[in-house]
């Protein structure tokens, strides 16, 4: 029987450290994160999947805040409807950030979990960082 | 812990009470007072005459144009400017180490950290906030008011009795620009009447019966700030920025602003009809005051995790809980009753060790034994106050030192403020205690001769408020 690298396998592990991975605001004010990998990671994964990671992310923060014919006519109509139309619908922002958690869960699921290590969704930190916590290797000898 | 994170956390009705009374927002009150004043003196004076006159569709459009106005002051009140939520003490200290490793210096308080950045070929310097723990996004401030760092922080209005930031700048500027369509409108209308009458009664007679006076002075008020803050869309600044001149060409001749994208429609659109980001608080996980049980875990997260965002959603449900505590003993008790008790000692919780060095002590016990309290415990644990129904029994831990906030409303100087220049409100404390903007020293908040009578007022005021 295949073993599946389940969350469930990791149970009650210790957190051996955590990785801040700060805004860039080169760009300006828009939501976008540093790609550089952090060194703590070097050992254990990927410095391109990390970097693809992050580039993902900062796609879809920029597809939730970009400005176009779509948003502005989201913006009239809200005002048009004095912004009672939320109580109905999800702006696009909110919309995108739901795609967004489900694509951290997808890649905590697939790639990072499976690496001892864990995504927290950055609106749970404000949108500030995006939080990496290392777990404690136990299962070293299981062969990843 | 700012203001709006205590607003955010209880039940709606408490919040607006809390909001209109707590806060002693007087200025914001004044401004519905004279608002409704002014339109019900415009309807019983000038109203059945011109609806005679002229036409009845006058006083509907009045009526409608106030109704709007009033609905865009509360939307610009009530909402959440944009506040940034404070470091987790994890952040904090990462943050602080890579400070030191860049400065070189330990132990001693550094000098004050700044990143520089480029933004479309403008150097941009990030401040970091000591009592947010963060480096500030370009364009946010720190609002000492409402003690939180606002994202493109524009002005805290004491009218509207809220910071005016990313979140709720269109509904300010819907709000000024409405009320001085209504101003000229009540004011083109009293003129109208007095001409009119004048016919009738003479000039004079007229006059007096108007108050046209002081609709005068407040159409060339809220029109020029609607001026201003057209201006200021058009070439995408922040009245924070232009009062310091940030992009002014006076400071360099290539001195620009990197926000504006040069074309003034574009820079209104993106202003008024951009897309609205989601309020970061509400996002914190603050668990309703009747369900105690933990916020499952997301993400499928190991049990590590699940315990310790079990955790923070605690910590933030009792950081709530206790400022709002405070907040209620503000605005319910006069302080400065010396009662000398047994002094039970807060710690704060691991979690928060770098923010807090000093042990601050709370009494309990003496007039608070009428209520049925947790007995004062050692140290390392906190007492449980199980005083109202609605806090359930949680225990408080000793975040909420750190929040100086409702105190400094009390006080606060009701006039635009540019943020930064008042580290330390005058005369905040009225238990005698200094309180800077430091959060390092907090032994002085807790003042342990009042916070038995602190304590047992706020206890009341929780009850009183959650009946309503």
């Amino acid at each position: 029987m295949a073993e599946t690298h389940s969350l469930q396998d990791l149970q009650q592990p210790a957190v051996s450290s955590k990785v801040f991975v700060q805004r860039d605001y080169s760009s300006g004010t828009i939501c976008k994160f540093q790609t550089k990998f952090p060194s703590e990671l070097e050992s254990r994964m990927d410095k391109q999947q990390f970097e693809e990671t992050m580039q993902t992310l900062n796609n879809l923060y920029a597809e939730a805040e970009k400005l176009g014919g779509k948003s502005y006519l989201e913006g009239c109509l809200a005002c048009l409807t004095a912004y009672t139309i939320f109580l109905c619908m999800e702006t696009h922002y909110e919309k995108v950030l739901k795609k967004i958690a489900k694509y951290i869960k997808d890649q905590n699921e697939k790639i990072y979990a499976p690496r001892g290590l864990l995504l927290t969704d950055p609106i749970e930190r404000g949108l500030r960082v995006v939080e990496i916590t290392i777990f404690e290797d136990r299962n070293i000898g299981s062969g990843r | 812990m700012g203001v709006h994170e205590v607003l955010m956390c209880w039940n709606i009705k408490l919040q607006l009470l809390a909001f209109l009374l707590v806060y002693q927002n007087s200025a914001f009150l004044l401004m519905l007072c004279c608002c409704s004043f002014f339109i019900i003196c415009f309807y019983f004076t000038s109203c059945p005459f011109l609806a005679q006159q002229l036409t009845p569709i006058i006083p509907v459009l009045g009526g409608a144009l106030f109704l709007f106005v009033l609905g865009t002051l509360l939307r610009t009140s009530f909402s959440d400017p944009g506040v940034l939520p404070r470091a987790t003490p994890d952040e904090a200290a990462d943050l602080e180490r890579q400070i030191d490793v860049a400065n070189g210096t330990k132990g001693y308080r550094p000098p004050p950290r700044t990143k520089e950045v480029v933004i479309n070929g403008q150097t941009v310097k990030l401040k970091y906030c000591f009592t947010c723990k963060i480096f500030r996004p370009p364009r946010a401030s720190h609002c000492s008011l409402c003690d939180n760092c606002v994202e493109r922080f524009d002005h805290h209005c004491p009218w509207v009795g809220n910071c005016v930031g990313r979140r709720n700048y269109r509904f300010f500027y819907m709000f000024i620009l409405s009320l001085s369509f209504l101003t000229i409108f009540i004011f083109a209308f009293v003129i109208t009447h007095i001409i009119l009458s004048s016919y009738q009664k003479g000039f004079l007679t007229a006059l007096k019966e108007s108050p046209v006076v002081v609709c005068f002075f407040s159409v060339w008020s809220i029109v020029g700030l609607s001026g201003f803050h057209t201006y200021l869309i058009s070439s995408n600044q922040t009245t924070n920025e232009d009062i310091k001149g940030s992009w002014s060409s006076k400071r360099g001749k290539d001195n620009y602003n990197p926000y504006s994208s040069g074309n003034i429609f574009t820079n209104c659109c993106v202003a008024l009809c951009g897309p609205l980001p989601p309020s970061l608080i509400d996002r914190r996980g603050f668990i309703e005051a009747d369900a105690p049980q933990m916020a499952p875990p997301t993400n499928g997260i190991t049990m590590y995790g699940a315990t310790q965002s079990q955790q923070s959603h605690m910590c933030d449900q009792d950081q709530c809980i206790q400022s709002t505590k405070f907040v209620l003993q503000a605005a319910t008790t006069p302080l400065l009753q010396q009662h000398s008790s047994e002094p039970v000692i807060i710690t704060s919780s691991p979690e928060n060790g770098t923010s807090l060095p000093a042990r601050a002590s709370l009494t309990l016990g003496g007039p608070c034994s009428s209520l049925p309290l947790g007995q004062p415990t050692p140290p390392t644990s906190t007492p449980s106050l199980s005083c109202h129904e609605a806090t359930d029994m949680l225990p408080i831990h000793g975040h909420a030192l750190n929040h100086t906030h409702p105190l400094q409303e009390q006080a606060a100087l009701h006039h635009y403020l540019t943020p930064e220049e008042v580290p330390s409100p005058p005369g905040m404390l009225h238990c005698g205690s200094p309180l800077g903007h430091s959060h390092t020293v907090q032994t002085s908040f807790y003042n342990p001769a009042s916070q038995d009578s602190l304590h047992e007022d706020s206890v009341r005021g929780l009850v009183k408020l959650s009946s309503v």
